[in-house]
């Protein structure tokens, strides 16, 4: 196969000129080592699409089935917690932007400054969800063998606060069993997308160490960036969330 | 000539001694290696359960286990022989190997994210093989709900979860291969200058990028259900079993492509070396290999038809799986029409090759038996559909990748095997496989149902057969283990192509060094050619 192969070496003298010390051995240029990061992390967000578009899935098919449950258990959630993370996390998508650009742009100590707001920023969303959690476990709205679906009105009945009672087409005790399946959704779902959060916070710590070390510059940012891209992710996801479980007929 | 090759003085197995090296590596040969021990244990295993489902069923009573037993014994032969060897098998251990110096690459696009798949396997086979230590689960590899979810007792959640954490090892491995493909290949190397090997991995990676993730979703949703009482799947609460099969089909459909498509690789680059010819229709081949993997995802509700599903999308779904035909049919006919006037060699690998033609052409005609709507009721859970698939995972994608093996040997290990061996060998697993499944067909179309322990005296002899020749392929599947073993210390210096082959691969020394190549290579003429350059052996190493 003598004419197969020729020999050549893109870089005839590969020491003649110093590398940047990020590029690693395997590949020729920073801007072949960038792209290849780019092209892995946008196809991992696919996954991470079709990983959540199962819950997609079984939402659609189950708020068909049950819309007066998937209606009724949605007015269980709160606007207030849920419209303020919505903003929270819209934020932390700025702040996190703007980390991006300033690792652009040589600026280490906003880099770390806009890294470690969108951290905290991340946290604020994580810390509304606990006290969101808390309340669905106090008033046994929590899926499985405590799961009852009237303590909520029995309790706000003995409270002495008004209950207000809308025509249903289900019963309570078909909505003791349909809104389970909501409730269901709504947990894994939104863990699911806490545990993202969590994830994303962990590796913007080792992020903002790194740039806090100095180990970014103007051609090499790579890692800041694709968090970044990682951080828009879950935001997005939660971007469908919100509406899908909090404002399910909540116009009327 | 064979006196005077020698193994290089520097490869990748010398670069660097003891356990650690291997550990810490990077390089994707070394993890190709780690891959090919690991995965040959799983596949011991399995096999292991292989045999004592034929020792059961070679007697109608059950007389050699109780029924309990026997239902984890099926159950975690599927599971580890699905997603412990025949999902990573050909992409982790060839794809892994031969992919960078396919295309002229140092090494995969993210060496650490492909060790970290290793671990990632490793600690999945960690969980589900603690399952069965446990004392196994019971539910059939697919773990239809709401069995598994509230009725079994047996141990689903340690075993799902392995799944769902192997599952990333097999998306980083697909996720890995696309970028490299993408970003790695050498100064022109073309997408149509890409050996169909590479195609068919690059079709694989979509899938595999595309379709676990559904899968790690759905165990999720199942892990939920048995862990936290979550009810997604519980009929008592109006959640819909049927929905599992759907979601947990939309990959393991998908899945089958995963294992066959690197086989059908495999298979063209073993056929075009073999008859020392370009292959035939080249771009056919090639993008025959991605339409399998679209059509793959639209025809999973097959797998559904009994379950309850409207008339109108049972239709659609059985029209789709038809279309599958196509694209397979494409390459058989493209293969048969390569050896066409081609000057055919015998070796072993080309063994395999043949092997696979014939086996998966029967694999894949009675695919369409089951894919028509009518004939699936009669057929649906019965050992037709075992025999079925058993010929494509087994006769298709096991032959494919011991074919792959048998070629690649010597460029992974420097060194060859037997050949009067390994062609025993061939044959035996051609045999013996033949004689285990094809009785199958026959049993499965007189109503014996898959799944139970006994079964009527009259199908006895077919089953006996059946046991019979899982004996031989047992054997066939052995004595590979012990002439390779063998080759690595006494087997003759391979030199860097013994078969004469055309792809990048082989322009380098064998086994190879740890960056592949010397220089960076640059491709300047067509793959496969073998028409101007018939068998002349290379100067270049």
């Amino acid at each position: 196969m003598s004419n197969t192969v020729a020999h050549a070496d893109p870089h005839a003298h590969p020491h003649a000129h110093a590398h940047h010390p990020a590029l690693q051995h395997h590949f020729d240029t920073m801007s072949q080592q960038k792209e290849a990061a780019v092209i892995g992390m946008w196809v991992f967000l696919l996954t991470e699409i079709l990983f959540f578009g199962g819950l997609f899935v079984a939402y659609m098919i189950y708020r068909v089935w049950y819309f007066d449950a998937f209606a009724e258990a949605s007015r269980r959630l709160s606007l207030f917690w849920g419209g303020l993370n919505t903003a929270v996390l819209i934020g932390s998508s700025l702040t996190m932007a703007l980390a991006v650009r300033a690792a652009q742009t040589n600026n280490r100590k906003w880099t770390v400054n806009w890294l470690v707001l969108t951290m905290l920023l991340g946290c604020v969303f994580l810390g509304v969800k606990v006290i969101e959690y808390e309340d669905k476990f106090a008033n046994y709205e929590v899926p499985g063998a405590n799961y009852n679906w009237v303590y909520h009105e029995q309790h706000a009945a003995a409270e002495g606060h008004a209950v207000e009672h809308r025509p249903l087409s289900q019963t309570p005790e078909q909505l003791q069993r349909t809104t389970q399946l909501y409730f269901s959704l709504y947990f894994t779902m939104t863990g699911l997308h806490a545990l993202h959060m969590i994830i994303g916070v962990g590796l913007m710590l080792v992020i903002t160490w790194m740039a806090w070390k100095g180990k970014f510059d103007a051609e090499y940012y790579t890692p800041v960036e694709m968090s970044g891209l990682y951080w828009h992710f879950v935001d997005i996801v939660w971007i469908f969330l919100f509406p899908l479980l909090y404002l399910v007929e909540r116009h009327t | 000539m064979l006196d005077t090759l020698k193994i290089p003085e520097r490869h990748y197995l010398n670069n660097g001694h003891g356990l650690a090296s291997w550990l810490l590596t990077k390089d994707h040969k070394r993890i190709a290696i780690m891959y090919l021990i690991s995965i040959s244990v799983m596949f011991l295993l399995g096999g292991l359960f292989a045999m004592f489902i034929r020792l059961e069923l070679a007697t109608p009573q059950g007389d050699f286990v109780n029924a309990d037993t026997y239902n984890k014994f099926f159950t975690l032969h599927g599971v580890i022989m699905v997603f412990f060897f025949l999902i990573p098998s050909i992409p982790a251990v060839l794809g892994n190997f031969l992919i960078p110096p396919m295309i002229g690459a140092k090494d995969l696009a993210f060496p650490r994210i492909n060790l970290l798949s290793l671990y990632i396997y490793w600690l999945g086979g960690v969980f589900t093989l603690a399952a069965m230590v446990m004392g196994g689960v019971d539910t059939g590899w697919t773990f239809y709900t709401p069995y598994s979810a509230t009725a079994t007792n047996t141990h689903v959640i340690p075993t799902a979860l392995g799944i769902f954490i192997a599952g990333f090892s097999s998306i980083l491995t697909g996720l890995n291969f696309i970028v490299t493909i993408h970003r790695m290949r050498a100064p022109g190397m073309t997408w149509f200058r890409l050996p169909l090997f590479v195609w068919a991995h690059y079709a694989t990676s979509l899938v595999q990028v595309l379709g676990t993730p559904v899968i790690a979703i759905t165990i999720v949703m199942l892990f939920v259900e048995n862990a936290f009482g979550f009810g997604i799947f519980d009929p008592a609460r109006g959640g819909d079993p049927v929905l599992f099969q759907h979601l947990f089909w939309f990959y393991s459909h998908p899945a089958v492509y995963i294992m066959i498509l690197p086989a059908l690789g495999v298979i063209s680059e073993l056929i075009s070396t073999f008859s020392k010819k370009m292959i035939f229709g080249y771009s056919f081949v090639a993008f025959s290999s991605l339409a399998i993997a679209v059509f793959g995802f639209i025809v999973w509700a097959h797998h559904m038809f009994v379950a309850g599903m409207s008339t109108y999308s049972a239709m659609v779904f059985s029209f789709l799986s038809f279309s599958v035909a196509i694209p397979s049919a494409v390459k058989v006919f493209n293969w048969t029409a390569t050896l066409y006037k081609g000057a055919i060699s015998f070796e072993t690998p080309m063994l395999y090759a043949y092997g696979f033609m014939g086996l998966f052409l029967i694999g894949g005609l009675t695919g369409l038996f089951l894919a028509t709507l009518g004939m699936d009721i009669h057929l649906h859970d019965t050992y037709f559909v075992v025999a079925h698939f058993h010929y494509i995972m087994v006769g298709g994608a096991i032959m494919g990748y011991l074919g792959g093996l048998h070629f690649w040997w010597p460029k992974m290990t420097g060194r060859m095997y037997s050949e009067f061996f390994s062609r025993i060998a061939a044959i035996l697993v051609f045999v013996g496989f033949n004689l285990t499944f094809f009785p199958q067909f026959v049993v499965g179309y007189l109503g014996m149902p898959r799944r139970y322990h006994s079964y009527p005296d009259e199908m006895q002899v077919l089953n006996v057969m059946s046991s019979a020749g899982a004996s031989v392929l047992g054997l066939g599947y052995a004595l590979p283990v012990i002439y390779l073993l063998y080759s690595l210390k006494k087997g003759a210096v391979a030199g860097p192509n013994p078969f004469a082959a055309s792809g990048l691969e082989w322009h380098t020394q064998s086994p190879p060094l740890t960056e592949n190549f010397i220089e960076v290579p640059e491709v300047v003429s067509e793959p496969y050619e073998y028409e101007h350059a018939v068998a002349k052996e290379s100067h270049l190493v």
